[in-house]
């Protein structure tokens, strides 16, 4: 999978967890872009990740995770 | 009504879609009673509220919110903030998990220590329970545990004193038997629908230690389903009777083409099999009130002769209403609602044939008609969507299907006579008019739930409200019991008014739609009279707020009397009688009182 085929896939993910068809993410897009993304709603993007790419990230890595960016390089990493 | 909210749900795709779905039933412009829940939590609850909204929006609540905060569900029940005291819930939800469980039995312990946790443990709980129903007088819901992620003894921790399987069962044993003896307090049985899901998908430790979740995100919306059945069947939301289809539902095989001889029912082969187990389930909600009847494409003839087979279970006289024929579904359906007095979305519609269930979604709104699946899913996929999950069982419960029998009959007799009143005449009503008893708080706080059609002022009352009003001399309560020569038609209505001065108001008029147009309203309202003079009341108000639903009793302080005083644009209508003018009303039913 590319880089650009894993944005495409989070771009809906996004979508659908913040009920917002305009988000585009980017590598540099962080919880201060998105409106409603906190705490708790990062659980749900998480999981949703997660099930999408048939994945599970380790904790070390959620806590970690800065930006988009970094997602999709674990992601890449991954599968 | 959103399908994707109904049993058997996705549980992945409420969770993805969680946002979206709240803003579309938001914006459905759909009018729902408003009720405020208060979540008490052991853990992270914010999702479980979330889904908790999703289900109640649909189930025709619109909850309002109260969450403590994190973990403090003890402190919060024992000394409420502020914030809780002036929110004034409808009911509470208390969320804890074993995570909650402070100490378990270690291998070393005596029996007697085993005992002491145990019991130290149920009495934080208890006092509790205790603390919020003393201040808050509502219902209160309360999580039982589920069991936990291991077993140290392997098979032995389930029977071991000191097995905490064992001693999880315990603590559940001690709150059913807190639940046995306490009114408005209800257990969400954790232990069963943990189970049901698969514990090991239940639980999810990455959750636990990352969140504080104390199952997994998958299992939360099968959580707030179980809270949400619980917290519309309190407010009256429950479904009331099927609506069934009989070839393929009922029995195997089609009775017009095979023959009563060659349906596929009874224990001689597994689908008949299958089908017998499904009749039974289905059989066994007569006792909790819930009606049956037919609507099937079928001669009459064959449809009696299927349901008289003799290694079937359900037979004719088991059903309220049997429609067969050719009409379509929806037509029958209709007809067999209005039969019965009972709105189309209270009865639910079982019928193999996706083509039929669509019909029915389509002409009927708000009916639901579950996607049945397999004969052996049939008695899961109903169970488990909750249309009568009973928190309230009155003895009414389980002489309905029989009331609803006799109204039936009624019915057909009312076709022999010329006019209408030399019918109410031959019924020889006799009705029983008298304050709230003890013994009927469950089947008042029930009724005011569950009416719609005959009700003035839709207020709803729980069983606690109730039982305070009988007890508070400012109020005036009634409540109505009609038997007449068909059988008994149990407590039918009931009136609160308030005294204020030498005024009274109606707080509350309602009257189940059983005994529409058998003059009971007016023997109560001579009743309600009565008693207003005696108080030495000088006038009586009356309020009429529209709805939906009761559009029926627009006229009825008009009907009786009353002069309207006051009318804004939503068409809120406050009417008032001078309690001297007020003309005693004969009716055709002899009133036995029992004094104020």
């Amino acid at each position: 999978m590319t880089k650009d085929e894993v944005f495409n896939k989070l771009n809906e993910i996004f979508r659908d967890v913040f009920d917002d068809e305009s988000i585009i993410v980017n590598d540099s897009t962080t919880a201060k872009d998105i409106e409603g993304w906190d705490s708790l709603m990062h659980i749900t993007l998480i999981s949703e990740i997660e099930d999408c790419f048939n994945i599970r990230f380790a904790m070390k890595d959620v806590t970690n995770m800065k930006n988009v960016g970094d997602m999709a390089n674990i992601i890449l990493e991954t599968i | 009504m959103m399908r994707e909210l109904e049993y058997p749900f996705d549980s992945k795709l409420i969770i993805r879609k969680k946002i979206k779905m709240l803003r579309m039933l938001k914006s459905d412009g759909l009018l729902r009673v408003k009720k405020n829940v208060a979540i008490l939590g052991g853990s992270t609850t914010n999702d479980i509220k979330l889904c908790l909204e999703l289900f109640l929006l649909n189930y025709g609540i619109e909850p309002i919110f109260y969450e403590s905060d994190y973990n403090q569900y003890y402190q919060e029940a024992l000394f409420p903030t502020k914030e809780l005291v002036d929110f004034k819930p409808d009911c509470i939800y208390i969320f804890t998990t074993n995570r909650n469980i402070t100490r378990y039995p270690s291998l070393t312990d005596s029996l007697e220590s085993v005992e002491y946790l145990l019991n130290s443990e149920y009495e934080k709980y208890k006092t509790i329970w205790g603390s919020l129903s003393k201040t808050f007088k509502c219902p209160i819901i309360q999580n039982n545990f589920e069991k936990i992620h291991y077993r140290l003894l392997g098979n032995r921790d389930g029977y071991d004193k000191h097995g905490k399987t064992h001693f999880i069962n315990c603590l559940n044993q001690k709150f059913a038997e807190y639940a046995q003896t306490h009114d408005d307090f209800y257990i969400c049985d954790v232990d069963y629908i943990s189970a049901d899901f698969g514990l090991s998908y239940w639980h999810d430790m990455e959750y636990w230690y990352m969140y504080k979740y104390a199952l997994s995100l998958e299992a939360i919306p099968v959580l707030s389903f179980n809270v949400a059945n619980i917290i519309k069947s309190v407010f009256g939301k429950n479904k009331k009777g099927f609506v069934l289809d009989l070839d393929n539902t009922l029995w195997g095989g089609v009775v017009g083409d095979d023959g009563v001889d060659n349906i596929e029912i009874g224990l001689e082969e597994p689908i008949g099999q299958a089908f017998l187990e499904f009749q039974e389930y289905i059989k066994e909600h007569k006792n909790l009130g819930v009606v049956l009847n037919i609507d099937s494409k079928n001669d009459y003839e064959n449809a009696v002769a299927g349901l008289n087979h003799p290694d079937g279970i359900l037979k004719p006289n088991d059903f309220i209403i049997i429609k067969a024929n050719w009409e379509q579904k929806d037509k029958n359906f209709i007809e067999i609602s209005n039969l019965l007095s009972l709105l189309p979305e209270s009865l639910v519609f079982i019928d193999d044939n996706p083509a039929e269930r669509l019909i029915i979604n389509e002409q009927i709104p708000g009916v639901c008609a579950p996607e049945l699946g397999s004969v052996q899913d049939y008695i899961r996929v109903i169970d488990h969507a909750g249309y009568f999950e009973s928190t309230i069982i009155s003895s009414d419960d389980i002489n309905r299907n029989q009331m609803y029998r006799e109204n039936v009959e009624r019915e057909q007799i009312k076709l022999k006579f010329n006019n209408y009143s030399d019918y109410l005449l031959n019924l020889n009503m006799k009705a029983t008019i008298g304050p709230f008893e003890p013994s009927l708080m469950a089947r008042i706080s029930q009724l005011s739930n569950k009416s719609n059609q005959f009700n003035l002022t839709t207020r709803r009352y729980t069983q606690n409200e109730i039982e305070k009003i009988s007890l508070n001399s400012q109020y005036i309560d009634i409540c109505g019991r009609l038997e007449d020569r068909f059988g008994d038609n149990g407590l039918t209505s009931v009136v609160i008014g308030h005294q204020i001065g030498e005024d009274v108001n109606i707080d509350l008029w309602i009257m189940s739609c059983r005994v529409l147009k058998r003059c009971l309203e007016f023997a109560m309202m001579n009743e309600f009279v009565t008693i207003c003079n005696r108080r030495k009341v000088k006038k009586i108000n009356g309020f009429y707020y529209p709805t939906k639903k009761n559009s029926m009793v627009r006229d009825f302080y008009y009907l009786h009397g009353f002069k309207k005083v006051y009318e804004d644009i939503d068409g809120n209508t406050k009417w008032e009688l001078i309690t001297k003018d007020y003309e005693y009303k004969e009716t055709p039913i002899i009133v036995n009182q029992q004094g104020e």
